[in-house]
């Protein structure tokens, strides 16, 4: 295929769907599926079957439409008005159907378009989501798929398009917040004859989906932005690498790519100029290590997903020894509207240092909960009340907690801060992947910070000292205090093994495992010391049942019973 | 511990063979590269349920990989299992979403109700009870899955439902043959 053929197709498809009467969008992801779009995309196949309706109108099974927890969603476009409906049945599905296509769509069930939860969201990233049946590469190419990646090799040089890369002071969504561009340009000056682009899709973080959905929802935007950046480096491969846990995602990546291979997309020669680049998927196995950058690149060599030191960082020496680019894929997803639209553009959106926009994956204790996108520079609160709409059931603010068990938890009256790279770092917490939790009073902190330090525990990969046997004792001493039998000291003792922790651990998994701790016992000190001095969770979630062992034989008669019971 | 499945007992030797094919397969895709190795793993274990030794050393054969290279990578990784696993397998999401939500009072449950403890598998080998550390499904926490199915929201009643439902229909499938 080449630009014209492209450019055909892209109109062809879009003439054939200003041709149908109706489009209905069916949100088709994961949660709406099990909240029953299954049954609404029978019973409006059979409608359409009955009445003879496939010539007019057709029903796009989409990716991910954002409030998850009002599903199944359903969206239509009548006259250039757009309504989604919520929590949609198999018989208001018809109903909708039939109103839409005599042009006087119902409202009982419509979302007013003007709920802060689409009006305060910004979508480049998302952009087709919910607009493209992620199977279909045409409903891609009709909006602007590739589009980027034929301007980029016919009218760019690879320099020029790691400048625009630059200028557009993209940063590295994965958590680390690097500079794109500045990546980019690394790799491209690394000589050498063989160079690697990969995809983290590792996503590990708990209550983290935006890369999940990316890749549900809109696999061909991901592809093109690796091209791109393949062109961009000087590199002929490229890998994906996504979470064994995410069995869709690597599904709709693996047609994907063999759509756009099939195109002349990817592979050799792509659309006629003289590059290549051929994507392949490699599925991780459950290990949250594998997120980061050595480790995956040891994974995709199929070896046991162990870090290693760095430097030599990637961008000199990675897979195979070769200089290989990583990003984010939510990074790779930003590359397509960059170029498209260029850097100008998107640095409008965001604040000076963080430029664009970020997907959060909004969930815990608020009403709406979902997945949402962002401007940079936009505050907590306006997050969680505003689009969150709130706690449900009256709940209280206590805590947001994001960047996983990397991050921390941000206590009510910080919630004006701006979300951008720095400001969350300042607070103790860091942007992370994009998991957004919000938590309640119910919520107690000390726990919170166990649970944490027990995923870290678990999933440390035992390489080096002080990450395979600090975590056990951090883990050991935070379930003593939320047990009940810790004493005074062992919060500092605490304390300080994070220190120790944080500055001697080989990778990102130690050396930032302590982070929940230390930001919880800097805004909710209090807690802790209730638990261990007045023997008593505020929250009421530890049972604290059990005594230092100390005060043991203050404790005589306790004691007797548990010799008794062993 | 290793408990028979129904299935494997009443397949015999036969069916032993074809998923060695299957693992033949993914070998030959993969031209018999040693960097392959964590796709081989996968579709072994796809095919058998579960890595046991007999499948190791036949990968390991086959890659010219020394036999503990094999061991280490399939111990590395949560996803592969040595043991086999019981003819349903539910999943409990213990994601922070889901945690705060109540998931860890929910596996705690689980384990009491159905004797069991995350991780292994029921005495009659009817479930395999596992925890995840985030399924990606936060908007429905608590959340788990049960065998390909996602159940949303879920309570420690509807869960020992719909546990209950699976296993009943495998009893009445069972009795029906009989
Ligand atoms: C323990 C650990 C886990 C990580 N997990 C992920 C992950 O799930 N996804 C991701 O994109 N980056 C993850 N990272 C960051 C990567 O190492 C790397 O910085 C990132 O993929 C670079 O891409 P970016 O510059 O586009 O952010 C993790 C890092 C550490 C230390």
């Amino acid at each position: 295929m080449n630009l014209t053929a492209l450019t055909e197709l892209a109109e062809q498809e879009l003439q054939r769907q200003q041709d149908l009467k109706l489009r209905l969008f069916l949100c088709y992801s994961t949660p709406c599926i099990s909240a029953g779009a299954e049954a609404v995309k029978v019973a409006l196949e059979e409608l359409i079957k009955e009445q003879d309706l496939a010539a007019q109108l057709e029903v796009v099974a989409t990716g991910c439409m954002g409030p998850c927890s009002r599903g199944p969603l359903l969206r239509i476009v009548v006259a250039g008005e757009e309504r989604t409906y919520e929590k949609v049945t198999p018989e208001q599905a018809c109903e909708i159907l039939l109103h839409g296509l005599a042009g006087n769509p119902i409202e009982t069930g419509a979302l007013p378009a003007d709920i802060p939860f689409f009006a305060r969201q910004t979508k480049i990233v998302l952009g087709n989501n919910g607009w493209i049946d992620p199977g279909k590469i045409e409903h891609s190419i009709a909006r602007d798929g590739y589009a980027a990646l034929a301007y980029v090799l016919h009218e760019m040089s690879p320099e020029e398009v790691c400048n625009e890369i630059k200028k557009s002071g993209l940063r590295g969504r994965g958590g680390g917040g690097y500079p794109a561009g500045v990546k980019w340009n690394l790799v491209r000056k690394s000589p050498a004859e063989r160079k690697y682009v990969v995809a983290n899709g590792d996503e590990g973080d708990p209550g983290a989906y935006m890369d999940r959905t990316i890749m549900e929802s809109d696999p061909h935007r991901v592809l093109e932005g690796m091209a791109i950046a393949g062109y961009a480096v000087g590199a002929e491969q490229g890998y994906i690498y996504v979470r064994g846990e995410y069995p869709l995602a690597a599904a709709r990546l693996t047609k994907a790519i063999r759509d756009a291979e099939r195109c002349g997309l990817l592979g050799s020669r792509v659309l006629d100029s003289s590059f290549n680049f051929r994507i392949d998927l490699r599925v991780g196995a459950g290990a949250f290590v594998c997120g980061e950058e050595t480790a995956l690149m040891t994974s995709i060599m199929g070896r046991r997903g162990q870090p290693v030191p760095r430097p030599p960082y990637p961008a000199q020496s990675g897979l195979w020894g070769y200089p290989t680019l990583i990003n984010n894929v939510e990074s790779f997803a930003n590359v397509a509207p960059i170029l498209h639209r260029g850097a100008d553009w998107f640095a409008g959106f965001g604040t000076e240092k963080s430029k664009g926009t970020k997907v959060f994956a909004l969930c815990g204790e608020v009403v709406n909960s979902g997945l949402i996108e962002v401007p940079m520079g936009i505050s907590l609160r306006d997050i969680v009340f505003e689009i969150g709409g709130g706690l449900p059931d009256g709940g209280q603010f206590k805590a947001a907690q994001t960047g996983g068990p990397s991050g921390g938890c941000i206590p009510a009256e910080y919630l004006d801060t701006p979300v951008d790279y720095e400001s969350l770092k300042e607070l103790g917490s860091i942007m992370g992947s994009g998991g957004l939790i919000v938590m309640n009073e119910t919520s107690c902190m000390p726990d919170v910070a166990k649970f944490f330090m027990e995923f870290c525990m678990d999933e440390s990969c035992g390489k080096c000292v002080p990450c395979r046997v600090g975590t056990v004792e951090m883990y050991e001493l935070l379930k003593r205090i939320t047990d009940g039998s810790a004493m005074l000291g062992d919060l500092e003792t605490l304390e300080e093994l994070c220190g120790l922790v944080q500055e001697t651990s080989l990778c990102g998994l130690g050396m930032t495992a302590p982070n929940p701790v230390l930001n919880t016992l800097k805004y909710y000190r209090a807690e802790y010391l209730a638990h261990i001095e007045e023997n008593c969770c505020p929250a009421g979630v530890c049972q604290l049942d059990q005594v230092p062992l100390l005060k043991l034989p203050e404790h005589a008669a306790e004691l007797a019973i548990f010799k008794e019971e062993n | 511990m290793t408990v028979p499945m129904a299935s494997s007992v009443k397949e015999g030797e036969n069916g032993h063979e074809l998923k060695f094919q299957l693992v033949d397969k993914s070998l030959k895709k993969c031209q018999f590269q040693q960097d392959a190795l964590i796709e081989v793993l996968h579709s072994a274990q796809e095919a058998f349920g579960h890595l046991d030794e007999e499948i190791l050393d036949y990968v390991s054969l086959q890659l010219k990989l020394p036999p503990s290279w094999v061991y280490g990578v399939a111990t590395f990784y949560n996803f592969f299992t040595l043991d086999p696993q019981g003819e349903h397998v539910c999943v409990v999401c213990l994601g922070t979403a889901c945690y705060v939500k109540g998931a860890g009072e929910i596996i705690a449950r689980l384990e009491e109700a159905l004797e069991v403890e995350a991780g292994s598998t029921t005495a009659d080998g009817s479930l395999t009870l596992m925890t995840a550390r985030c399924l990606g499904n936060c908007s429905l926490a608590p959340m788990l899955t049960l065998d390909a199915e996602v159940l949303g929201k879920q309570t420690l009643e509807s869960t020992i439902a719909a546990i209950e439902a699976k296993r009943a229909l495998v009893a009445a499938a069972a009795e029906e043959e009989l």
